[in-house]
């Protein structure tokens, strides 16, 4: 996703003047071939992303239209606030851009990882969050993002990840989720770097017999209502998943959506992380084995469920 | 475009009967409102009176004009300040003071961001507006504008790290169109500044973070117009005025109280503080 992010952003640079570069001391030599190409709109910020949210606030302001990029616990928690007065309450087209999220730095410790990131920035007002599910939607993602008037959050996984798309979704629109796979009794609704992962649970659900539509849920805000109400209405099971806590995350943005529309919850079932630090050295597969998160695993608590 | 007098010396008795009016205008909203921040207002006035009636290219009829030099009131909490300077330099009705904090009004007790036209940038919590105003210089950079970006902070704003995260980048990106006016008043919200985080020596520390750094009187308020509207100053550096000041500055019975942090003004003092500013 990562690669994906900086080839795209050198096109878009290209061809708006607006786009500027804000990182925060990171992605050695990533985006050489966008400081190439407009060496005056590419700004090493340091390590300080509270300045590097504010300076993006103020450029925004002053017409252009700023990238913030760096790993994802320190451009969103660690400067939190900045977002939410100096971008969000301003609703300056500011695009903030992570790498890492949820379990994808899991080996660099809890302090890299980022499980709480979505619930963070969808509780602000203004804000869009979107979590690609491939390198394709990354780049989709940051065209749609480039083009809106406000402020959008883009949570990447890291690099060389599975592709799913063969091409840039033509339909990619901020708020719309894709269906990436068709099925008839249960539907996987993915956030974020989860999708490869869940469409392997959905053939291991296959091979069990029962037939699982998969839908990259790409927006976690705003909520495609159209598409959950097909899905609640459509399939005997609705299942979240995302590599972010359960609380505040996607699953916990579709449960309220149930409630508060008196809808039952019992088709749905959320795969996510648990509250709490995951306190163990290792990989991102083994983080999501431990965590229930791998595809087996979702295979197994679906196809129980279906038939319990 | 409204350069009032920059190029000329700025006009030492019409400043401080400015700075006297803006003076009488931020007690009375203190007063009527009830309202806490008078000390901060106050200690301000002269630097505000300064930057709006000679230093700014501001054109009141023409708030968004991208060439206008920007005044960014980081140290929010001194927002009757504001509204009473952009009020008087016809931003918007001085009628629009009296809903002050009124129900549904738009003059919150920190400037906001509903397109109150004069409001660069909604300030409040501390540390926000000198990471913005960067924001802006550097965009004037990159876009061969000439316009200024002025940030006001008070001295116990200076205890938040985005302050130096935003002095280290200012230096290390050249922006010498941006200019911090730090309103040292010696006090912050509970105790004096110098004893709750080592503050001094506040000079050399801005110095010390790349910038072109100058100790000024802030109650002089012709002195502090002449130094600020020499922007940029040639030194190819941002510049910080450390503005020595008083707390409550214009009202012997407020000065260096830090009470008047959170007391407004009764209706006999209000009278008292018009009699000393020579407004009655």
């Amino acid at each position: 996703m990562r690669n994906a992010f900086a080839d795209e952003l050198t096109k878009l640079g290209d061809a708006d003047d607006r786009v500027v570069m804000l990182s925060g001391d990171i992605g050695n030599r990533l985006f050489d071939k966008f400081k190439d190409a407009h060496p005056k709109r590419f700004f090493n910020c340091g390590v300080a992303e509270a300045n590097m949210i504010g300076v993006g606030a103020g450029m925004a302001m002053s017409g252009f239209r700023p990238v913030a990029y760096t790993i994802t616990p320190f451009v969103t928690t660690r400067c939190l606030e900045q977002i939410r007065v100096d971008v969000c309450y301003h609703n300056v087209p500011v695009t903030i851009v992570a790498v890492g999220a949820g379990l994808a730095y899991a080996g660099l410790g809890p302090t890299h990882h980022a499980c709480e990131d979505i619930s963070l920035l969808r509780s602000l007002p203004n804000m869009s969050v979107v979590c690609p599910g491939d390198a394709w939607e990354v780049r989709a993602a940051l065209r749609a993002a480039l083009k809106q008037d406000g402020p959008v959050y883009i949570r990447m996984g890291k690099k060389g990840e599975p592709v799913v798309h063969s091409e840039i979704p033509a339909d990619f629109q901020i708020g719309r989720a894709l269906t990436v796979r068709e099925g008839t009794d249960a539907v996987l609704l993915s956030t974020g770097n989860m999708l490869p992962e869940t469409l392997i649970a959905a053939d291991l659900l296959a091979e069990k017999g029962i037939s699982s539509a998969v839908i990259s849920f790409h927006t976690v805000k705003p909520l495609d209502e159209a598409c959950l109400k097909a899905a609640f209405a459509k399939y005997k099971l609705v299942a979240t998943v995302e590599e972010h806590s359960l609380i505040g995350g996607f699953g916990a943005a579709v449960a309220e959506w149930l409630a508060d529309n008196h809808m039952p919850t019992a088709k749905l079932e959320r795969f996510a992380t648990p509250d709490d630090f995951f306190r163990k050295s290792g990989e991102q597969e083994y983080a999501r084995e431990q965590l229930g998160l791998s595809a087996h695993q979702i295979a197994d608590r679906i196809s129980s469920k279906l038939t319990s | 475009m409204g350069k009032p007098m920059s190029n000329s010396e700025p006009n030492s008795a019409e400043l401080k009967k400015y700075a006297a009016k803006l003076r009488g205008q931020v007690i009375t909203l203190s007063h009527q409102a009830k309202t806490a921040h008078l000390g901060s207002s106050l200690s301000c006035a002269d630097i505000v009176a300064a930057a709006y009636w000679h230093v700014l290219n501001i054109d009141p009829s023409n708030p968004s004009d991208p060439d206008r030099d920007r005044f960014i009131l980081s140290k929010g909490h001194a927002a009757t300040t504001l509204y009473a300077i952009l009020a008087a330099r016809g931003f918007f009705p001085e009628e629009l003071l009296d809903t002050y904090t009124k129900d549904g009004g738009k003059l919150a007790e920190h400037p906001p961001a509903n397109g109150l036209p004069g409001v660069e940038a909604a300030t409040g919590s501390l540390g926000h507006g000198l990471p913005i105003g960067a924001g802006m210089a550097l965009s004037a950079k990159m876009r061969d504008q000439t316009y200024r970006v002025y940030c006001l902070l008070s001295d116990g704003e200076c205890n938040e790290g985005s302050v130096w995260e935003a002095a280290m980048f200012s230096a290390a990106q050249k922006l010498d169109n941006l200019c911090v006016i730090v309103d040292y008043n010696k006090w912050q919200a509970t105790a004096r500044s110098n004893e709750t985080l080592a503050l001094a020596p506040l000079r050399e520390k801005w110095q010390a973070f790349g910038w072109d750094a100058y100790e000024v009187d802030g109650h002089d308020v012709a002195d502090l117009a002449k130094r600020m509207a020499v922007m940029p100053n040639g030194s190819g550096k941002p510049v910080a005025f450390i503005a020595h000041t008083v707390k409550g500055k214009g009202v012997s019975f407020m000065e260096d109280d830090n009470n008047w942090h959170y007391r407004a003004p009764t209706a006999e003092e209000l009278h008292a503080a018009f009699v000393e500013l020579g407004l009655k």
